[in-house]
């Protein structure tokens, strides 16, 4: 769908994006993670030809791209905006006549989304009169009211209420369900395990890690799991086949311990071990979140770079 | 292109649909309706008189006896006599004086006109308009001029039209109409390259920190979109001045038909006004409004986009407005006296005055060469100003929160794509 290669973006005294190589696949959502200044909305704007890149080519659909492919893109920027004085109607008529569509055919399609997200009453009101989560939600029909290929979302959901937010995520899945692929910018870890089915972490202008989210997390386990169990407490003497990372004690007899296996040995030899001493309640292998990986790589980079 | 067509359709719409640009529109001429009835009726009122003044005639020459008509509300009477007691007799009357005309009456100031309040200019003037007019008729009837013969005879009326000698044959020129169309246009384009390229301005800062500015050029590109908004708001100044002028023509009017007389100073303006080619200074002041406009809009919209707020806009404006500021200043001071000494010459020439200098010469014909050279320089000025204007435009509408220096500018022009 969208293939970035090799992008350099330099501005006056900093570098945006230092060969920056990417692959959204058809029908992703692919989330571009990074903190903030790392380089991620020059990215986003490269993409939308906002900005061009000082080297790097970018493919939509194998073909380079070009301003045809600008009405096949649907793009929410970071900073949402609209026009203040102008009706809602008659604005989101303009952006979509701008994205290409006829005033007949935007007309028919803003009518659908105003009645799907309970907007009709907005028609003749202008952005000034509305509050912030009404125009955010009014910006994102202005986004993918065209119905692009590319849906481009710089952090979607901030702005948002919880109420909305949850709103607008349903949304976007189901546009992603019709077919839409959709990258998006975000700090938010949480959404993106929720959501993402490839991410890319960039972080001081260099992608430092890129893939299937499932993938990730799984080349991030390193054998470490929870263990639960009730009974006497277990006095380890270094013959077990784990070694112990930590341990709690609760009030009701249950202990749990995390535990990191040793050797050759398997998750099976960990329950050979412990169910002859005590009852084993629960045994659940800890795959790291995104949010802790994000967080070592992003702390591993900046001390290799210091 | 359709583009474009869209931005420049907003951008005039949104103008033109909005109650100030209606008020606008109407008020404008309006104004100068009222302010040209306050100025006829100035105009009239230190012309006539406003009620009816009774003169009573002494006539000790017998010359000017019944001969006086009634007219301007003046009435003549000849029933007194004696102006010792006549003067008594009037003495607490308002609106009765008393003419006295003694022998010798060709003698200066030896006639008289007595009142209670000093007599008004108009009075004093249809007198001496009448006694010169029978005094002349008299010396005729003296030297045996048939009266009769006299009377059928017309006053015939002679006005002087000022011919200018030139090449292209004698033409018609007046003088203090030409300074008048001249200036009055000069001011016309001076305060509108104000108004329009502060709205394109404006319209540029108001997009900016709206933040609405990224999601219309991941539409289209900035180019297109300063281009369509400058477009816009220029279609917007000649909707307002196409409207100005027709309902000015048609104010003008009904205003010419109601006061209309032979000897309305209305009509004598209107007949002056003829004698100038209005096409000709219409098409030019066009042109020049239009290539004048497009040169300064260009360069408001660049310096909108290198702000963050109208605040910030000083320290860009000044060299803006010096140029124009500067031509004015000369184009209401020295250059109407002078349209065609060198520096007249030279400012309708560079882009920058040209749109004000030039249209003072227009009414005084300026060789037709130096028109042409002027002319084209514009349409290089505007392309030149535009392709500078988008190349800072383009980086500067993405730029937030920096301090634009003129270093900075010159940074963003050298910008690659």
């Amino acid at each position: 769908m969208l293939s970035i290669r090799n992008i350099v973006k330099q501005y006056a005294g900093h570098r945006a994006l230092s060969d920056v190589s990417l692959e959204v696949e058809s029908g992703q959502i692919f989330g571009l993670l990074g903190p903030n200044g790392a380089g991620k909305t020059s990215l986003i704007r490269i993409v939308n030809q906002i900005t061009a890149p000082d080297s790097g080519e970018i493919y939509f659909n194998g073909e380079k791209l070009n301003q045809s492919h600008i009405e096949r893109i649907g793009y929410l920027p970071e900073e949402r905006g609209l026009y203040k004085k102008m009706e809602i109607g008659e604005q989101m008529i303009y952006l979509a006549r701008l994205k290409g569509l006829s005033r007949a055919e935007a007309q028919k399609r803003l009518k659908f989304w105003f009645e799907k997200l309970e907007m009709e009453t907005w028609w003749k009101k202008k952005i000034e009169e509305l509050s912030k989560g009404m125009q955010q939600k009014a910006q994102f029909v202005a986004t993918v009211l065209h119905e692009p290929d590319l849906i481009i979302l710089d952090e979607p959901f901030s702005g948002f209420d919880p109420v909305n937010a949850e709103l607008i995520k349903d949304e976007i899945l189901e546009l992603n369900e019709k077919g839409a692929t959709i990258l998006f910018s975000t700090h938010r870890m949480e959404s993106v395990e929720e959501l993402c089915d490839a991410i890319a972490l960039i972080h001081k202008s260099h992608k430092i890690l890129d893939g299937k989210v499932k993938h990730i997390r799984n080349s991030y386990r390193n054998e470490t799991y929870f263990v639960e169990y009730t009974g006497e407490q277990i006095a380890f003497d270094g013959n077990q086949p784990f070694e112990l990372v930590s341990e709690t004690h609760a009030d009701d007899g249950s202990h749990t311990i995390k535990i990191k296996l040793t050797r050759e040995n398997n998750s099976n030899d960990v329950l050979q071990y412990l169910i002859p001493k005590a009852r084993v309640n629960m045994l659940q292998e800890v795959i790291p979140s995104m949010h802790e990986i994000f967080i070592e790589k992003v702390n591993l980079n900046s001390a290799g770079h210091e | 292109m359709n583009k474009v067509l869209l931005i420049i359709q907003r951008e005039y719409l949104t103008r033109v649909r909005k109650k100030s640009f209606i008020i606008m529109i109407f008020v404008v001429p309006l104004l100068i309706l009222v302010m040209g009835i306050v100025v006829k009726m100035v105009a009239d009122s230190s012309d006539k008189l406003s009620s009816l003044q009774t003169v009573n005639v002494i006539d000790k020459s017998g010359d000017f006896a019944n001969r006086f008509h009634d007219a301007n509300n003046v009435k003549f009477t000849y029933a007194l006599t004696d102006l010792k007691s006549s003067k008594q007799l009037l003495k607490d009357s308002e609106g009765i004086s008393i003419l006295y005309i003694p022998v010798n009456y060709t003698q200066k100031d030896s006639v008289q006109i007595f009142s209670k309040k000093k007599a008004s200019i108009p009075l004093s003037e249809e007198i001496e308009k009448q006694m010169s007019d029978i005094a002349f008729s008299n010396n005729l009837i003296r030297h045996h001029i048939d009266t009769a013969l006299l009377k059928s005879i017309k006053r015939t009326n002679i006005s002087v039209s000022a011919i200018e000698i030139s090449d292209k044959g004698d033409k018609n020129a007046n003088i203090g109409a030409n300074i008048l169309i001249g200036i009055a246009c000069a001011i016309i384009i001076y305060i509108s390259l104000f108004i329009y390229g502060g709205q394109v301005m404006r319209g540029v800062i108001e997009e900016k920190t709206n933040r609405i500015i990224e999601v219309v050029i991941s539409s289209v590109k900035p180019f297109q979109l300063m281009l369509g908004k400058i477009i816009g708001v220029g279609l917007v100044g000649l909707t307002q001045f196409s409207a100005w002028i027709i309902l000015s023509i048609i104010s003008t009017k009904i205003a010419g038909h109601s006061f209309n007389s032979p000897t309305s100073p209305m009509v004598n303006a209107l007949a002056v006004l003829q004698t100038i080619p209005f096409g000709y200074i219409m098409g030019c002041f066009i042109f020049y409004f239009l290539s004048g406009y497009l040169l300064y809009a260009a360069l408001f919209a660049a310096v909108g986009s290198a702000v963050d707020s109208e605040t910030e806009t000083q320290q860009f404006m000044f060299p803006i407005t010096l140029p124009l500021l500067f031509t004015y200043f000369l184009a209401v001071s020295v250059l109407f006296r002078a349209p065609d000494s060198p520096l007249a010459v030279w400012l309708s020439m560079i882009p920058f005055t040209a749109p004000v200098a030039m249209m003072v010469r227009i009414p005084f014909d300026p060789p037709g060469w130096q028109v042409a050279v002027s002319m084209c320089m514009m349409v290089v000025g505007f392309l030149f100003t535009t392709y500078v204007a988008a190349r800072i435009y383009r980086v500067g509408v993405l730029m937030y929160g920096k301090k634009a220096s003129y270093k900075e500018l010159a940074k963003w022009f050298f910008y690659k794509e």
